[in-house]
C-alpha cells in the first residue's frame, strides 16, 4: 500500500517551464510571518504562479489532543493563534460545554465577551499595524502595538498571562473582571481610539497607501464563498456574514453592533473592515461592560462541572467569530476523559489556500502586501 | 602656510565632519524615529545614547567578515568601497562656508571651487550606482540581484529629473560652480523676498528634493532594500564592515544631498536680510556662515528622517511611473518656461 | 420543517443513518455515491463547505466498551453487527447554509482495503487543502484532486500520523534535506 502512496506523492519541484525565475520566500523571511513559505515563479517583477507550502510550524496539536484530557489540551489552543489566544480557549471550552450540554452562567458569558473582544481589537491592531510595516509605514505599528500592550495589562491582571493566555475554565472563568479593569476600561478605550485615529490619519488617505492597497488583489464574494472565506477576509469581498451576528452565541444577541462590509476584496478593503471592526468591538464591550454591572457582585462564574470530565459519547462541531474569521472545533467524544478526535478549524487555512488565486499576475510587493492583509497566523494553520 | 597645506587641511576637516555628521545621523535617526513613534530608543550606550554609533561601528568591525561560497570574490569584495567612496567625494565641491582670514591668508570655505561643480556631483553618484548593482550581482543571491536591478532602474531614471531641475538652475545663474551659484543668491528680489533658488525655481526644488530622496535610497523610494519583500535587497549577503561601508555610505550620501539642496536652493551660508560679514571680524564671520549653513543642512537632514518614518513604500512601476510621467514632464516643462523667461529677462 | 425533516427529504433513500447529539445532525452516506449526494445538498442550500476531515475509528468501539465497563454498568453484551465489521476510517463534510444558517455533518465510511473517495474540489474549492489534509494524516486518496501532495508533513515521509496506530512520539523519522549542489 505504501508503494502506491508514494507514486501519487510528487515532490516539490519547479512545476512550470520557461523563462522565469524560481523566487523562494520564507520560510526564513522578514515579511513570512512566522514560518510560511511561498515559492514563486516570477516573470522580472511580476509573479507568475506563487505555490504556498505549509507545514513548518506543524506540532500535531490533533494528535497530542487525543492523550490528553478535556482540560488539558486547553493550553495547546493558546498555541494555535497567539496574536488572539483568547478567542481559542473560549472557542475550544464552549465546544467542551456544548458536547457536555451545559452553559456557563450569564456572568461568566459577559466576562468571555468583554475579554475576546479585547483580543479582537489586539489581533486586528496587530494585523492593521503589520500591513503598515510590510508597506514601509513602521510608525502605525508603534502606536497601535502600544495599546496592544496595554490591553494585554488587562489580561495579565485577569488571568496572569499575556500571551498565551489559557483563559478560563470549562465551565466558566476562573475570576471575576480585576478590580483596575472598572477605571482603566474607559481610559483604554479613549487611547485605542486615538491610536486609531492616528493610524487612520496617517494611512486611510495618504496617496502611497492608497495606489498601494486600493485595488491590489480583489477578490469577488462569490469566489471568496467557494474558497471558504470566513471573517473579514469575507466581509471585505462583500459578504455580510459573521458568526455573531448569524449564529449568534454568549450574549451577542443582547449587543447592538454593525458589521462592516467592503467592497472590492482588494487590500484596503480588508484594511478598513479591520480598522471599522475595532471600533464595533469597543461598543460591544462598552454594552458588555453594562450588563456586567446589571448583575449582582456574587453572581456564581463557574457552572459545577465534574473535576474529570467525561462527556457522553456523541460529537459535536461549535464555531465562533474569531478574529480572523471562523474558528471552529469539532470534538468527538467516546466516554472516556480524553477526546477521541479534535479537528481544528483555523480560518486563516481556508484563506491562504486561495492564496495563488490571490497574487497571480501581480507584483512581488503586491505579494506581500496580500499576505500581511490576509493575516495568516503560522500557529493555526499548522497547528 | 603654503596652499598645498591649506587644502590638506581642509580636506582633512571636511573628511573628519562629513564622517561626524553621518555618525551623528545615525544617533538622530534612531532617537528622532523613537520620538516620533513613542519609543525611546537607544539610551544606554552614553548620555542619551550619544555613545550608540561608537558601540555600532565596534560591533560591525568584529564581527566576522563572511564572503558566500559561491559568491564572485572579487566584485563582491570591490562593491562596497566602490559605493563608498563617491560618495564621500561628492562633499569636496560643496562650499560649506563663505571665507575665513587667516594671517591675512584668505581662505575659501570649500575643498576646490571646481568649474563643473554640481555635474561632479551628478557623475560621482552615477557612480556610486556601480557600487550598488555590482554588490547586489555579486552576491549571487536573488534578493540581491532583484535589489541591484531596481538600484540601477530607480537610480538612472531619477538621475534624469534631478539634471532637469539642475539645468534650469544653470541657466538661471549661468554657472555650474555651486560657490557661485551660492553667492549670487545673497540679497532679496522683489524688495521683500531672500534672493534663494526656492523662490526662484519652486518647482524645480520640488522636483530635485523627490529626485534626491529618490537617489539616497529612503522610504518612500528604498526600494533597492526594501526589508520586507527583498529582506534588505542588493546588500542581502553581505556582513560585518563591508555592510558597515554600504550603511555608512548611504548616510554620507544624505548629508551631501541636504548640502547641495542647501547650497542651490537656500542661499548657502548666507543669512536672509542680513550680510553677517558687516557686523563680524573676519574670523567669526567664517565660522558664523559655517554654522549657518550646518543648521540649514541640519533641517534638511531631519527631513529626510522625519519623511522616512511618515510614509509608506512606492511599489516598484508606481515608482517608474511617478519618474517617468509625472518629473520628467514637469521637469522639461520648467526648463522651458524657465529658459523663455532667462531670454526675456536678458 | 425542521433540519431533520429536510435533510430527510433530501437525502431519501440515500440517507444510511441519521444521529443527533446536542442539536448537531450528522448523516452518513454511501460512499458510492458521495459526489451526487453532494452536490445534491449543495443544491439544495447547504451551499459552503467549512470544513472536510477525516477520523480513524481503529479504537472507537474498543474503548467505547471499556469506558461503560468502568463504570460497572452490567450491560449485555452490544448485539453483533451483521456482516463485516464497520469500515475504519470516516470522512466527514461540514457543510452550511449561508441562508438559514444551519450545519450538517455528512459523513462517508471509507474501508481500510479501499482508501479512495472521489475529490469534491469541482464542488468546492475549499475542499483543496483539506482533502490534501486527510491523505497526508490518513492516507486517504481522493480521485480528481488537483494536487494530492502531503501538506503538513514534508514529501518523503512515509505514515500517517493521524491514524490510531501511529505511536504520538512518532516512530524516528528525520528529514533529510537534500540540497542539489549546482
Amino acid at each position: 500500500m505504501t508503494k502506491e502512496l508514494e507514486t501519487i506523492c510528487i515532490t516539490t519541484g519547479p512545476t512550470e517551464v520557461g523563462e522565469y525565475v524560481t523566487l523562494n520566500i520564507g520560510p526564513i523571511h522578514p515579511a513570512m510571518h512566522g514560518t510560511l513559505r511561498v515559492i514563486t515563479q516570477t516573470d522580472g517583477e511580476t509573479v507568475v504562479s506563487a505555490k504556498p507550502e505549509i507545514g513548518y510550524l506543524h506540532r500535531g496539536v490533533e494528535k497530542l489532543g487525543e492523550h490528553l484530557t478535556y482540560a488539558q489540551f486547553l493550553p495547546l489552543t493558546d498555541r494555535l493563534n497567539y496574536c488572539s489566544a483568547i478567542c481559542n480557549n473560549v472557542a475550544y471550552e464552549m465546544a467542551v460545554e456544548k458536547l457536555l450540554g451545559i452553559e456557563v452562567p450569564p456572568k461568566a458569558q459577559l466576562i468571555r465577551m468583554i475579554m475576546m473582544e479585547l483580543a479582537r481589537i489586539a489581533d486586528h491592531q496587530v494585523c492593521v499595524g503589520i500591513l503598515g510595516v510590510d508597506l514601509g509605514a513602521l510608525t502605525p505599528f508603534f502606536y497601535l502595538i502600544i495599546q496592544r500592550e496595554e490591553i494585554y495589562e488587562i489580561f495579565e491582571w485577569h488571568h496572569g498571562a499575556r500571551l498565551t493566555n489559557s483563559m478560563g475554565a470549562i465551565g466558566g472563568v476562573e475570576a471575576d473582571l480585576p478590580e483596575r479593569f472598572h477605571e482603566k476600561w474607559p481610559r483604554l478605550r479613549d487611547t485605542i481610539r486615538k491610536a486609531n485615529d492616528e493610524t487612520d490619519k496617517l494611512l486611510t488617505h495618504n496617496r502611497i497607501w492608497m495606489d498601494r492597497t486600493i485595488g491590489v488583489n480583489a477578490f469577488c464574494g462569490d469566489d471568496a464563498l467557494d474558497w471558504g472565506f470566513s471573517g473579514p477576509m469575507l466581509r471585505a469581498c462583500g459578504v455580510k456574514r459573521d458568526l455573531r451576528k448569524d449564529e449568534p452565541y454568549l450574549m451577542y444577541d443582547k449587543v447592538k453592533f454593525e458589521v462592516p462590509v467592503g467592497k472590492h476584496g482588494d487590500v484596503f478593503d480588508r484594511y478598513m473592515v479591520r480598522m471599522l471592526e475595532m471600533e464595533e468591538s469597543i461598543k460591544i464591550i462598552d454594552q458588555a461592560y453594562a450588563l456586567y454591572k446589571e448583575l449582582p457582585d456574587d453572581a456564581p462564574l463557574m457552572k459545577k462541572v465534574p473535576k474529570i470530565i467525561k462527556p457522553p459519547e456523541g460529537q459535536i462541531y461549535h464555531a465562533i467569530e474569531s478574529p480572523n474569521g471562523e474558528l471552529g472545533f469539532f470534538i468527538r467524544s467516546d466516554g472516556t476523559d480524553k477526546p477521541y478526535r479534535i479537528k481544528i478549524r483555523p480560518p486563516c487555512y481556508m484563506v491562504y489556500q486561495a492564496f495563488e488565486d490571490l497574487v497571480k499576475g501581480e507584483m512581488i510587493s503586491d505579494l506581500i502586501a496580500c499576505l500581511s492583509s490576509l493575516n495568516v497566523i503560522a500557529g493555526e494553520l499548522d497547528r | 602656510m603654503a596652499d598645498w597645506q591649506i587644502d590638506l587641511i581642509k580636506v582633512v576637516f571636511i573628511w573628519v565632519w562629513v564622517l561626524l555628521i553621518a555618525v551623528i545621523m545615525t544617533w538622530v535617526e534612531r532617537r528622532a524615529s523613537a520620538m516620533m513613534q513613542d519609543r525611546l530608543g537607544p539610551n544606554r550606550a552614553g548620555p542619551f545614547g550619544l555613545l550608540q554609533p561608537l558601540a555600532d561601528g565596534i560591533k560591525l568591525f568584529t564581527k566576522e567578515d563572511i564572503i558566500p561560497e559561491r559568491a564572485r570574490k572579487i566584485l563582491f569584495i570591490l562593491g562596497p568601497p566602490l559605493f563608498a567612496f563617491p560618495v564621500f567625494s561628492a562633499f569636496a565641491v560643496v562650499p560649506f562656508g563663505d571665507k575665513i582670514v587667516i594671517g591675512g591668508k584668505e581662505i575659501i570655505l570649500q575643498v576646490s571651487d571646481v568649474s563643473i561643480g554640481f555635474l561632479y556631483v551628478l557623475a560621482l553618484s552615477a557612480i556610486a550606482v556601480f557600487g550598488m548593482v555590482i554588490g547586489g550581482w555579486a552576491s549571487n543571491s536573488k534578493y540581491s540581484i532583484l535589489g541591484g536591478l531596481r538600484a540601477t532602474a530607480q537610480l538612472i531614471s531619477y538621475e534624469v529629473p534631478m539634471g532637469l531641475a539642475l539645468l534650469t538652475i544653470v541657466l538661471l545663474y549661468g554657472t555650474f560652480s555651486l560657490r557661485e551659484i551660492v553667492l549670487q543668491q545673497q540679497g532679496t528680489f522683489l524688495g521683500f523676498l531672500p534672493n534663494w533658488g526656492f523662490f526662484k525655481q519652486p518647482l524645480g526644488f520640488l522636483i530635485f528634493l523627490v529626485a534626491a530622496y529618490a537617489e539616497a535610497n529612503r522610504v518612500p523610494f528604498d526600494l533597492p532594500e526594501c526589508e520586507s519583500e527583498l529582506v534588505t535587497g542588493y546588500h542581502t549577503e553581505y556582513g560585518s564592515m563591508r555592510l558597515g561601508l554600504y550603511l555608512f555610505g548611504e548616510y554620507v550620501n544624505l548629508v551631501t544631498l541636504a548640502a547641495i539642496t542647501v547650497s542651490l536652493y537656500f542661499g548657502g551660508w548666507g543669512l536672509p536680510y542680513v550680510d553677517m560679514s558687516k557686523y563680524l571680524g573676519p574670523v567669526a564671520y567664517g565660522i558664523a556662515s559655517f554654522l549657518v549653513f550646518t543648521l540649514k543642512q541640519a533641517f534638511f537632514l531631519f527631513l529626510f528622517v522625519w519623511v522616512r518614518w511618515t510614509v509608506p513604500r512606492f511599489r516598484y512601476d508606481q515608482l517608474m511611473g511617478l519618474g517617468w510621467k509625472a518629473l520628467i514632464p514637469l521637469g522639461l516643462i520648467n526648463l522651458f518656461v524657465t529658459a523663455l523667461l532667462v531670454q526675456l529677462t536678458i | 420543517m425542521s433540519l431533520k425533516e429536510k435533510v430527510e427529504s433530501i437525502l431519501q433513500s440515500d440517507l444510511v443513518e441519521l444521529s443527533e447529539f446536542r442539536g448537531d445532525i450528522c448523516v452518513e452516506i454511501p460512499k458510492r455515491k458521495v459526489i451526487e449526494v453532494l452536490t445534491r445538498l449543495k443544491e439544495a442550500g447547504f451551499d459552503y463547505l467549512s470544513d472536510l476531515f477525516g477520523v480513524d475509528n481503529l479504537a472507537y468501539y474498543e474503548k467505547a466498551k471499556k469506558a461503560k465497563k468502568k463504570k460497572g454498568e452490567d450491560e449485555p453484551e452490544e448485539p453483533k453487527r451483521q456482516g463485516p465489521p464497520p469500515p475504519r476510517f470516516e470522512v466527514i463534510y461540514l457543510l452550511l447554509s449561508l441562508s438559514t444558517n444551519e450545519r450538517l455533518q455528512v459523513r462517508v465510511r471509507v474501508p481500510e482495503d479501499d482508501l479512495v473517495l472521489p475529490s469534491v474540489t469541482g464542488l468546492w474549492r475549499a475542499a483543496n487543502w483539506p482533502e490534501r489534509e486527510v491523505f497526508d494524516m490518513f492516507g486517504v486518496r481522493f480521485k480528481g484532486h488537483p494536487n494530492l501532495r502531503r501538506l503538513l508533513m514534508w514529501d518523503e515521509f512515509q505514515d500517517h500520523p493521524l491514524r490510531k496506530d501511529y505511536p504520538l512520539e512518532g516512530k524516528g523519522e528525520e528529514r533529510h534535506l537534500n540540497y542539489d549542489i549546482v
